[in-house]
């Protein structure tokens, strides 16, 4: 399956998972956007790397995923590891830095992980989690636990070694992982494009590693779902890995520090008008949901988030005691007796 | 009774032991399974565990290590294999930014039950890429506990103890070492970490090494009899944890400090001791502390390089004669 479809592409899938990838992109927006503004006042610390703009991808792949299924994704991972079912009021309260954080304070925005869901890490080394990923997905194959490993990453991570190595064992291993690229066209401030031997960073290596080469609508969430249960079925089946690359772009700069102002105007006008939100939105009427449940999707999520924010915002300061715990399995810190 | 078995059989042995005991354990690493180790420390296990539990993979150090930790994150007990412990380089981010880091990046949400085991050291003249002694990389840390065993018996008990353990272990084993032959005792062997182990007791000087220096010290402390000084004998065997205790009080008994170090000068692990000696046993000491290190060079390849860059039996007891007040 090669894929190019352009967006209002059809789509099988029934009307609930529809309704629930809509819900799941909702999220995610709500969740940067408050991101943001509590980055701006100050309450975000370090730096943060936002997804707007991107979330049919994650939407259609956690709509796709068992929750027994693994998620490896990066620094621009706030929404991945949201969309897995982590408890958003403690997500949020790890980018401020509280106790009741997923990684109590100790992760950031960068370094998100909820193990109880899935959501086993976004990592912050470019590349370094496809190996991981596939390391994962190694013991699900040994120990037949049937779950599927699936790899988040950016256009970037394609021209590090790691993503090499990853691909190559993950072939030859036969391991049950979904590496997915979100292309979003932009290295940081580099396009991807300008520092890359090929047209398609992720789909035009597929074929060194015997893969099919996979490029799909990243801004089309019907598309995402079904390229993603097609490969997650492939890799629950035995049928090994693939490798697919989704084509979207972020509304914002690469991190806080960023305002983009490197990417032309009528290229960033382009995308937002293919903004994968409104665009679901408007074809979910075109097939009959009536405004009035996406109306109440849409506020139900803003509620749910508005109470997280104020979960985080409230939440305590992590005691100083706590930088000495959870180096070791004993949950201290001890290196001599 | 107790059977005389080399420093390289004691790796397969300890390996067979923990395979069978636990089927969760695997073994993975360039050369590992079919060939039995380009050291030979690994034969045999393919034909007794089988190609999945012990599986050879491509020259790529970043997913052998990514490998054992996905899998460790998810319910097996990986041993990885890097040939030379020269390689960590390559796949440093994944030990020194992911393994080590990610228990605590997560506020123990997530246990990393894993071994990486390495040929370190000098003594065969591969040169500069292929001999150094990187125990103090791994030393430097926080989240990874660094073993490096001196004799047979302590490569059983170590590697077991270290496949045991919850947390991940970085395994040096030294080349120099790998034809040297001790006595191992019948039965299953498991040792602990953090346990310093004194070979010899004297009342003169206390001589502290790690790996193929414990030897060395060991002869050297012989030949030290001769002359009328008595000395102590401690093989560290392991980094972290680190058994200050033991050596604090061959420390209190002799008053005198020696390091024998095979990793250049600088941070060498010897650094560390001596400074926590001197914040805490500052009064138990009769003269200043000395380490004996290799130079701070990259290792020559001509045997008679080598050797000269190296701790010696000889650099030793002329270091102890030259110092001793």
């Amino acid at each position: 399956m090669s894929t190019e479809k352009g967006a209002g592409a059809g789509t099988v899938s029934g009307i609930d998972i529809r309704l629930d990838i809509y819900r799941l992109m909702l999220e995610a927006r709500s969740f940067e956007h408050y991101a943001y503004q509590m980055f701006l006042e100050g309450l975000v610390k370090g730096t943060s790397h936002l997804a707007t703009g991107q979330e049919a991808i994650a939407a259609g792949f956690a709509a796709a995923m068992r929750s027994s299924d693994l998620t490896f994704c990066t620094y621009r991972g706030h929404i991945h590891t949201l969309l897995r079912g982590t408890p958003p009021g403690p997500l949020m309260a790890e980018l401020l830095g509280r106790a009741t954080g997923v990684c109590g304070g100790k992760g950031g925005s960068m370094h998100l992980t909820w193990a109880p869901a899935g959501a086993m890490g976004s990592y912050a080394i470019v590349g370094a989690h496809l190996p991981i990923a596939a390391g994962a997905a190694w013991a699900a194959q040994e120990r037949e636990t049937g779950q599927v490993s699936v790899c988040f990453f950016g256009d970037g991570a394609t021209n590090i070694g790691a993503f090499h190595e990853a691909l190559n064992m993950a072939v030859v291993w036969n391991l049950p992982v979904v590496f997915v690229c979100e292309n979003n066209q932009y290295m940081e401030y580099t396009p991807i494009s300008d520092v890359t031997a090929v047209e398609h960073p992720a789909a035009d290596r597929a074929c060194a590693y015997g893969l099919e080469g996979i490029l799909a609508d990243g801004n089309d969430p019907d598309e995402m779902f079904d390229v993603a249960t097609a490969a997650i079925e492939k890799a629950r089946s035995g049928d090994g890995p693939s490798l697919i690359e989704a084509l979207t772009y972020r509304h914002g700069g690469h991190s806080r520090a960023d305002p983009g102002a490197y990417r032309p105007d009528e290229e960033v006008e382009m995308w937002k008008a293919r903004d994968p939100i409104p665009m679901y939105r408007e074809r979910l009427m075109e097939d009959g949901v009536p405004e009035s449940q996406l109306i109440g999707i849409e506020e139900s999520v803003e509620a749910a988030m508005g109470a997280a924010v104020d979960e985080a915002r409230s939440a305590p300061f992590p005691s100083v005691s706590s930088i000495a715990t959870q180096v070791w399995a004993d949950g201290g810190s001890r290196w001599r007796n | 009774m107790a059977e005389l078995i080399s420093y390289r059989e004691a790796v397969a042995h300890a390996l067979a032991q923990e395979m069978e005991r636990d089927s969760s354990v695997y073994l993975i690493g360039e050369d590992v399974a079919a060939a039995g180790g380009v050291f030979k420390t690994t034969p045999g296990l393919l034909e007794r565990f089988g190609p999945r539990r012990v599986r050879d993979t491509p020259i790529s150090e970043e997913a052998i290590v990514g490998a054992v930790m996905g899998a460790a994150m998810n319910g097996l007990r990986p041993v990885a294999e890097i040939m030379f412990s020269d390689f960590l380089a390559t796949c440093w981010d994944l030990i020194a930014n992911q393994v080590a880091k990610t228990r605590y990046m997560t506020d123990g949400q997530v246990t990393l039950p894993l071994v990486i085991r390495t040929a370190n050291g000098a003594g065969v003249r591969f040169g500069a890429q292929h001999s150094q002694s990187l125990e103090n990389w791994a030393m430097a840390v926080p989240g990874l506990k660094v073993v490096a065993p001196s004799t047979p018996r302590d490569v059983i008990g170590l590697l077991a103890a270290s496949i045991r353990d919850p947390d991940p272990v970085i395994f040096f084993e030294h080349k120099g070492l790998f034809a040297t032959r001790g006595p191992v005792p019948a039965g299953e062997l498991v040792g602990e970490l953090g346990k310093a182990s004194v070979l010899r007791e004297g009342s003169d000087v206390t001589i502290l090494a790690l790996a193929a220096m414990v030897p060395r010290a060991l002869a050297a402390a012989d030949e030290l009899a001769g002359r009328g000084i008595d000395a102590t004998v401690v093989d560290v065997r392991c980094l972290v944890p680190l058994d200050m205790q033991t050596i604090l009080d061959a420390v209190a008994a002799t008053g005198r400090v020696y390091t024998v170090e095979e990793n250049p000068r600088l941070c060498g692990w010897g650094a560390e001791v001596v400074s926590i000696i001197a914040e805490e046993a500052f009064y138990d000491l009769d003269q200043p502390m000395v380490r004996i290190t290799t130079d701070h060079v990259p290792l020559p390849s001509a045997d008679i390089l080598e050797d000269a860059a190296v701790p010696s039996v000889e650099r030793i007891l002329t270091t102890v004669e030259k110092t001793l007040e």
